[in-house]
């Protein structure tokens, strides 16, 4: 039966260089644009990009760094390619379209 | 944190000093009850550590019935207050942390537990496998989720509760308006309920994707699977949308941000939008498992295939995609544009189309077919109708132009109690009837359990539909009291005597559970309704491996077609010589600790005790790293354990 669970892999463990460079650069990433807001580096439509732009990186380093997104158990297809890519789609519907919500406010002032 | 607990609230409110009392009793009746009984032992192995999701899923239903209790009682003290006008059964403070905690209780912590516990009773029984994926993980959504509802809970006692609506918008909800514990405790209940359930998302996702049993291809799965699926699609994209909102809120709150604040450049709408990103999904969320039940117990009480099998998966899943692009219908009077709000209008009428396929293909399956008007079939019977008219009156909801007219009216409040209740907890008792022998080895009642549903049923019409008729007339929601000569009050009271009529259902209910416990029928086939799928294969209640053998699956409801000779019975029952050890999880106290280490850390954000919050982060990080490193998680059970328990089950081949 043990097919059924997911076995617990039971390898030497060696230190997770790997979870230590993604944890430096996400913190890097997320102060990055704090930064830019808080002191008024750029003027909006440059900073709503720089922000995106860091956000985006940062999708890649959890997605390579933490969720081992390129292993696979080689059995079945890889589910986690096709619910990632409707996570994308959505993100993207999210995103734009909450700005596409929003912008009536630009029109207000 | 500025929280002004006003402590005062503890003695000058009859209402609250009651609860305080009542709380105080049955908690020392509990703790007596475990002591002399000796039960402390039995409750922390067979409970509190527990990672069988059979289990779990009874826990769920505990809480979620409690949690029904607790959201009907803040309804009747509401519709109590609106019976008649200028009444001053309760005050307008007192009114407004009712409707607050009655929304979010029902939603959060009645309807999404109540859907949880069926998944966790249910999905691995229908698949043939013998636990859920993640079954550490399992324990700790639901410990989460339980302590979070605490957490809401305990508000009314200690602090004051939140009264910024369910909906807790700002800048009602920010601190300007609401300087007191009571939208910290909304807040962070939310926040560590939320985590449970994006959790309890993953692991059925994974449950169902990688657990099937050999044979059990995605076109062999029942219906209720499928739309445990489609909603853990919609809970996995849509619940970090409301923990985004709610941390942004709490940064507001806590540290002085202005996210929300318009005065320094923050906008509260963006909380809105956020906020229905998460919520609209939010009821289909709740919805679509009970479509799934509506399937299984239509099906299985009219001895027919289901109408359109197909058919049905398409519509769950384009419900579950086109779900996500209606949000903005919950706040088209925002005036974000015609364009803005005709998008979401149409996408919102779209919707119609595949839930209208779903209740033709539940018609046509009970078609000449040989109905059984057992309890399940009479809730998914009394869906039908009831659905019916909320779609018709969402449709109109949905006319953006006319949404200005019906928008926060009493309208808007029949038509989503016509929704919810028609459909998500119709559906819910519907699946609780269904699978009750399944978890517990007895049927429940069925005469006091038909004067529920007629209680329930005509209490459900009397109460709202007066309501759609006092939208028309003005009547705004969340208003705590109105003058009399403005035509409301007949409507009004007749609504009222609805309310209690279901709340005499409710007491039906309870009293059915505790009849059947003692003389209710014991289940002894494994399969009192003649049913379709495979958890009916198995005894009542299953054994904690649940299947000694995985069967091997060869056709869409398998164990019908075994049972009408078409495929070999056999399949379904454990030979001895097959027999191997079975691997299972081990127990673990640690979701239960590591939730109320979380629990502590929502109480000390509440109130602002840094010590505590420090305390609690410190026990949060340790449980983490004690479960990085540990190896000893899973066991096997022996073969002359599986061959006992089978042969006195009387299911032994060979």
């Amino acid at each position: 039966m043990s097919g059924q669970h997911p076995s617990t892999a039971h390898a030497t463990p060696s230190f997770p260089w790997q979870y230590v460079i993604g944890f430096i650069l996400s913190l890097v990433l997320t102060v990055i644009p704090l930064w830019l807001v808080l002191d008024h580096v750029w003027k909006p439509t440059p900073l709503v990009i720089g922000i995106l732009l860091c956000a985006v990186l940062q999708i890649f380093v959890q997605l390579f760094m933490f969720m081992h997104f390129t292993h696979g158990d080689g059995n079945g297809p890889a589910y986690q390619t096709v619910i990632l890519s409707i996570g994308f789609f959505f993100a993207i519907i999210f995103i734009g379209a909450s700005i596409w919500i929003m912008s009536f406010g630009y029109q207000v002032q | 944190m500025n929280p002004i607990p006003h402590w005062g609230i503890f003695i000058t409110e009859p209402m609250i000093l009651g609860s305080d009392v009542m709380i105080v009793l049955v908690s020392v009746a509990i703790v007596f009850a475990l002591t002399k009984f000796r039960k402390w032992g039995w409750l922390w192995r067979e409970w509190l550590t527990t990672v069988d999701h059979k289990k779990i899923g009874i826990m769920y239903l505990i809480a979620a019935l409690l949690m029904l209790f607790r959201g009907g009682v803040d309804a009747e003290l509401m519709r109590t207050q609106l019976a008649l006008p200028n009444m001053t059964f309760l005050d307008a403070e007192h009114y407004d942390e009712i409707f607050t905690t009655h929304g979010t209780i029902m939603i959060l912590f009645m309807a999404m537990p109540f859907i949880f516990a069926m998944f966790n009773i249910a999905v691995p029984l229908q698949i043939g496998a013998r636990d859920v994926a993640y079954p550490y993980l399992n324990a700790i959504s639901f410990w989460m989720f339980f302590l979070g509802a605490l957490l809401l809970n305990i508000s009314f006692v200690i602090g004051g509760s939140p009264d910024a609506g369910w909906t807790s918008y700002p800048p009602l909800s920010e601190l300007g308006f609401s300087n007191g514990p009571g939208e910290n405790y909304y807040l962070l209940a939310l926040s560590i309920s939320g985590i449970g359930s994006i959790a309890t998302g993953i692991n059925f996702l994974v449950t169902i994707l990688k657990m099937r049993a050999p044979g059990m291809t995605l076109w062999r799965m029942p219906l209720f699977t499928w739309s445990v699926l489609a909603a853990c699609i919609l809970i996995l994209f849509a619940f970090p949308a409301l923990t985004v909102a709610l941390a942004l809120l709490l940064l507001d709150r806590a540290l002085g941000a202005h996210f929300f604040t318009i005065l320094h450049g923050g906008d509260p709408m963006m909380f809105i939008n956020l906020f229905w990103i998460w919520g609209h999904p939010e009821v289909y969320i709740v919805i679509l498992p009970a479509f799934g039940i509506f399937s299984e117990v239509i099906s299985t009480f009219s001895k027919k295939a289901t109408f359109g099998y197909g058919s049905m998966v398409f519509a769950l899943m384009a419900i579950s995609i086109v779900g996500f692009l209606t949000w903005v219908h919950h706040f088209f009077t925002m005036g974000s544009g015609a364009d803005v709000n005709t998008f979401f209008a149409i996408a919102t009428m779209v919707i119609a189309i595949p839930t209208g396929v779903k209740v033709f293909n539940w018609l046509f399956t009970m078609y000449r077919g040989r109905i059984r008007m057992s309890l399940p079939m009479m809730w998914a019977i009394a869906f039908i109708p009831c659905f019916a008219i909320g779609g018709a009156t969402g449709v109109m909801l949905a006319v953006a132009p006319a949404d200005y007219q019906y928008h926060n009216s009493y309208f808007l409040i029949a038509h989503f109690h016509q929704v919810l209740i028609g459909g998500t907890v119709f559906g819910m008792l519907a699946g609780m009837y269904y699978w009750w022998p399944k978890m517990f080895g007895f049927l429940l009642n069925e005469r006091l359990g038909r004067w529920a549903f007629w209680f329930f049923n005509i209490g459900f019409y009397v109460c709202f539909l007066p309501q759609y008729a006092l939208g028309f007339m003005g009547m705004t929601r969340r208003i705590y009291t109105y003058p009399s000569g403005l035509g409301w009050t007949v409507p009004n009271f007749i609504s009222t005597i609805g309310a209690y009529l279901m709340g005499i259902g409710f007491v039906f209910m309870v009293w059915q559970i505790i009849y059947s416990i003692k003389y209710g029928e014991r289940d002894l086939t494994g399969d009192p309704w003649d049913g379709r799928t495979l958890e009916w294969s198995l005894p009542s209640p299953a054994p904690h491996y649940n299947f000694a053998t995985i069967p091997t699956i060869q056709g869409r409801d398998a164990w019908w077609l075994a049972k009408q000779g078409e495929l070999s019975k056999a399949d379904f029952l454990p030979a001895k010589d097959e027999l191997k050890p079975i691997h299972m999880p081990k127990n673990s106290g640690r979701p239960f600790i590591l939730s109320l280490w979380f629990f502590v850390l929502g109480l000390g954000l509440t109130f602002g005790v840094v010590p505590m919050d420090v305390i609690a982060g410190i026990g949060i990080a340790y449980c983490l790293f004690r479960r990085s490193f540990e190896y000893d998680t899973d066991y096997y059970i022996p073969v002359d354990e599986v061959i006992h328990t089978e042969s006195a089950l009387g299911r032994l081949q060979g």
